[in-house]
Parts: structure tokens; sequence; C-alpha cells
């Protein structure tokens, strides 16, 4: 490993060289979305300027390079998570991904009274797909709580898990408040009462490496635009015998082996599950953005986020009325916060006059925020382009803002 | 004073500012000085759902034929706003209010306050002082 250069690592973002009302740019909403390196956007643009055509079907060349292109970022995303190809499923994203699983899945395993086990950290997305099927087939859904510093409340969890849930459904980071869930616990648990686990890992795979196999989860699913990839493109990993047993969920081409007006039978994996013409040029990038990360590895990325991390929050402290929200010893580069008597979204208008950018509001965990009492918070979010002189200017807007709004 | 009136006033106002924190110094002050609103119109049935910062808002007609706005919000720069929207638009005829087209907003280099991204509540709260406004209006010709 080379010295990580965060010069040369900018020079590959150049979204991040621009003023925002005058003032340079400074990024720090990356749990939202991470900007995308030369290498992922040249990726898009070279696919449909040299060779775009439609896979799976053309017997042509330029069909032959999409599918071969397309086909090598399953293998690169498989690779990454150590899993096999087949397992791998391009999804639009996150959302998608637990959509895919709650209707297919879900929808004939989950029964009338069976109980699903969710976290009180999860995104909207990993409890309306839920909720959707406790409705339709009548589930009950059970909430792990929160403690106050964030993190989750394990002794409930094993309570919980006394009444033999179908189904466990969590995320490994919470996009809040960057806790870091113990997934490897709450994994193994669930195994040994045979919950089916999924675990929701789009604020993940930008920090962590992946290993599936050595996770035992069933499902696992994440979104491109969260690892410096493309939006509209995301992954579910699924255990092959668990794919297989489970119904199509979306019909029409690619995804099945033969049709008549009578019937249809099913294309084999990872395709059963990729109906129509999928997006190719971004999950060809999306594949690019794995090994954009693999070569300044996530080990480096993660040392580098903690720094700036760790200053920050020190330096946020000497703000009055900081109030930081989530304080788990295992966190992610995600600082929630709030300052006494401000409205968040006061906060976060002003910090965009002063170039930062950063999110304001429930970060689509509303019962999260009910639970912990507080409308929204102030979240900013590092990757592994942000730099401590950009943790400076943050922390002076900080205190700018907090000075004109008292 | 008319609409056009009062918003030519606020654009004269802050013509006089040569940054933005001033402009913002001046909004937040302007929502320091909104006159409370009264507690029994801070129901929820005068919120305006689906923003990060949440605005209550009242009306009423005035025996003069005038409607009468008083609001509300938990967040300071949309209080400022409020403020100035009330100052426009309170105490106009209905029709006036209706058919207001709030243009000293842009002028004053403001608009993205009033975007749809934004979602603290302002743009809904306009469309339900039009509302109210068109209300009152059928109301009175009917
Ligand atoms: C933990 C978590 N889960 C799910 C999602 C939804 O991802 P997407 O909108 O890409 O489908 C997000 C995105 O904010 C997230 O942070």
């Amino acid at each position: 490993m080379t010295e990580y250069s965060i010069e040369r690592i900018r020079e590959q973002f150049p979204i991040l060289n621009q003023q925002v009302n005058n003032r340079p740019l400074v990024y720090l909403d990356n749990a939202a979305s991470n900007q995308k390196p030369n290498a992922v956007v040249d990726c898009i643009s070279n696919y449909y300027t040299s060779y775009h055509a439609n896979i799976h079907r053309g017997a042509h060349h330029l069909a032959q390079l999409a599918t071969e292109a397309y086909e090598n970022a399953r293998t690169i995303i498989a690779n990454h998570l150590n899993a096999h190809r087949e397992e791998i499923i391009f999804t639009y994203g996150t959302t998608d991904g637990i959509n895919l699983v709650a209707q297919t899945w879900g929808r004939k395993n989950l029964k009338q009274g069976d109980r699903i086990v969710i976290s009180g950290l999860e995104h909207h997305s990993n409890l309306v797909p839920w909720q959707m099927v406790a409705e339709e087939n009548g589930c009950i859904i059970d909430i792990i709580p929160v403690l106050s510093d964030g993190t989750l409340d394990m002794a409930v969890y094993d309570q919980l898990l006394e009444k033999k849930p179908k189904l466990v459904a969590v995320n490994q980071v919470s996009n809040s408040l960057g806790t870091v869930n113990p997934i490897g616990e709450i994994i193994s648990k669930a195994k040994n009462i045979n919950a089916c686990v999924l675990i929701d890992g789009a604020q993940a795979v930008s920090h962590f490496e992946v290993d599936v196999k050595q996770l035992d989860c069933d499902f696992y699913v994440f979104s491109g635009h969260k690892i410096y990839g493309p939006t509209g493109i995301g992954v579910l990993y699924g255990k092959k015998a668990i794919l297989e047993a489970m119904p199509a969920w979306r019909g029409g081409g690619e995804m099945i082996k033969s049709v008549s007006y009578q019937s249809f039978s099913v294309n084999e994996l990872p395709y059963k599950f990729e109906a129509g013409t999928p997006n190719i040029a971004d999950g060809i990038a999306l594949g690019r953005a794995i090994e954009f990360v693999n070569s300044l590895g996530l080990n480096a990325i993660r040392a580098h986020e903690n720094l700036l991390t760790k200053t920050a929050t020190q330096r946020l402290l000497e703000v009055p009325g900081m109030r930081l929200i989530g304080t788990a010893a295992e966190k992610t580069s995600v600082i929630s916060f709030l300052i006494d008597g401000l409205h968040p979204y006061d906060v976060g208008t002003l910090l965009d006059q002063l170039g930062v950018a950063v999110r304001t509001g429930h970060h689509c965990t509303e019962p999260l925020m009910n639970a912990l009492g507080i409308p929204g918070t102030i979240r900013a979010s590092f990757a592994c382009y942000n730099t401590l002189k950009e943790v400076d200017i943050f922390i002076e807007a900080v205190k700018k803002a907090s000075q004109m709004l008292s | 004073m008319t609409i056009e009136q009062r918003q030519q006033e606020i654009i004269e106002e802050f013509a006089l500012f040569d940054d933005w924190m001033q402009k913002y110094e001046h909004i937040i002050e302007l929502g320091k000085e909104l006159p409370v609103i009264s507690a029994e119109y801070k129901t929820d049935d005068n919120i305006i759902k689906g923003c990060q910062s949440r605005v209550w808002l009242h009306a009423e007609m005035l025996n003069s034929g005038v409607v009468h706005f008083t609001a509300d919000s938990d967040a300071i720069i949309t209080k400022g706003m409020i403020a100035m929207m009330i100052r426009v638009l309170s105490d106009q005829a209905p029709e006036d209010i209706a058919s207001a087209d709030l243009h000293f907003v842009n002028e004053i280099g403001l608009h993205q306050h009033l975007s749809p991204t934004r979602s603290n509540g302002l743009l809904s709260m306009i469309k339900q002082m039009k509302f109210y406004s068109l209300a009152f209006q059928a109301k009175n010709n009917g």
C-alpha cells in the first residue's frame, strides 16, 4: 500500500472543486450519497460511446462486449462479497432489493401470526416493505429498542428471539447515527433459532469489507451510489438455495426460460430476478466503483475517515449547547448533532450559505427520531476524499451559524 | 398599502444589505419579532404537514372584509420568511391575496426558500393562504 494521498484522491473527484454560494464546496452529505471518481464517470461514458448494446441476446459483437462487461461486474461484486456470481442479483438499489425479498420470500414464507424482528435504527426502506407484507399476511413486527447512546438493546433482542421470529432484518450501520451494529452476534443468534436474516448494508459497504459467507446472513443488500458508484443500481445477495426456492417477482424478458400462452418457466439464477433490459451502464460502473474502493483499501479509507470523525467530534464540543446524537463506541464517519434551542433546518440553511453541505431532518428514520424525542438532527458524514481542512471549515461554519441564530 | 406596495417596501429594505449574512441576520430578526400566535390556534389542525420545519397558520375574515393571518414555525428562518409573507398578504382583500404574485421573494434573492425541495413548509403555507382567501371570497359571494 502506498501512502494515503488525499490530493491524488481529490483529483479524481472534479465535482469537489467548485464554489457554492461563493465559497469552496465542503461536501459532508456522504451518507446520503457519495461522489463519483472519474473512473466511474468515464466507465459510463465509455460504455455509451464504444460498446452499448442490449445484453444476453444479440449474437453480434457489441452485444457480446456489453454482456461480458456486465457479467464481469457481477463477478467483481461477487468476489468483493465472497459470494458466487449466481447469488448476485442486480437491483435498482437497497430499497428495491428489500422490496424484492419482501414480495417474494416474505409473501411466501411469512404467515399469519409470524413475527418479524427489525431494529429501531432502520431506514424507512427496511421497515415499510415489511409493514406491507405484515399487513397482507397478518404478521407482527417487533422492534429492537435503541438505547440513549444510539446502540441496540441486545438484551431485548434476546427476548424477542424467544418468540421465534421467522425473519430478522437489520442494518449493519445506522444511516442517522452511524452506529455500527453487532451483526455477527445478531446473525448467529438468529441462526440458532433458524430465523432468516436480511442485512441492509447501505451504510456499511463504503467503510467495511463484507464477507457474506463468514457473516452467514441469508440476504445482504446495498446501493451503488453509496459506494462511489452510480445511482439506479444496487445489489441483492442471497444464499443460492434460498434464491432458488423463492418465487420470481417481476415478469418479462430475461427472467424466463420458455413461455407459452399457457405457462412460463423461470430462468436460472441470477436472471430469474432480473426481468427486462437491466441498467447495463450503471452495473458495469458499479464494478468499477468497487475496484476504485479496493485500490484505496477499505482499511485505509476507514482510518482516514476515523481521523476526520474524531477530530470533528472533539471540536464540535467547543460549540455551546452542542448535543451529539449517537455516541456508540463503534461508529462510521457520521456525526449527528443538535444545538440547544436551534432548529436543525436553520443550522443547515446557514451551513449551506457557508458552502458546507450537510443533511438535516429525520433522515428517513421518523420512528427513531420520535423514540429519541427529537425533530431530526444535523448530520455531517465524511468520505475518503474529505480533508482536515474541511473539518476546520465545517467547525467554523457551525460556530458562525450558531452565533447568528442565538 | 397594496400588496404590490408592501412588496416594493421589502425589496427596498433588502437592497441595503450587501452580503448574505446581513440578509439572514435581518430575516432572523424578523422571525424573532413575529407576533406569537395564540395557543388556541397552534393546533394540529392548523399545522402544515410534511415539512422539516413545522408551520402553523390561522386565518380569519375581519368585519372590514380583509383576511387576517397569524402564523408560527419552530424554525427561525422559516419564521422570518413567514413574517414577510404575513406583512405582504395579511389584512388584504381575499381576491387580492388569491391572485397575488409574490415576486419579492425572487428579487431579494431568497427564491430557494420557496423551492418544493426545501420542505420548509413555506410553499404549502402560501398555497394555504390563497386557499383560505378563495374560501372566504366564495362565502362572501355566496
Ligand atoms: C441504511 C439505509 N438503508 C436503506 C437506504 C435506502 O437506499 P436507497 O435509497 O439507495 O434505496 C439508505 C439510504 O439512505 C440507508 O442509509
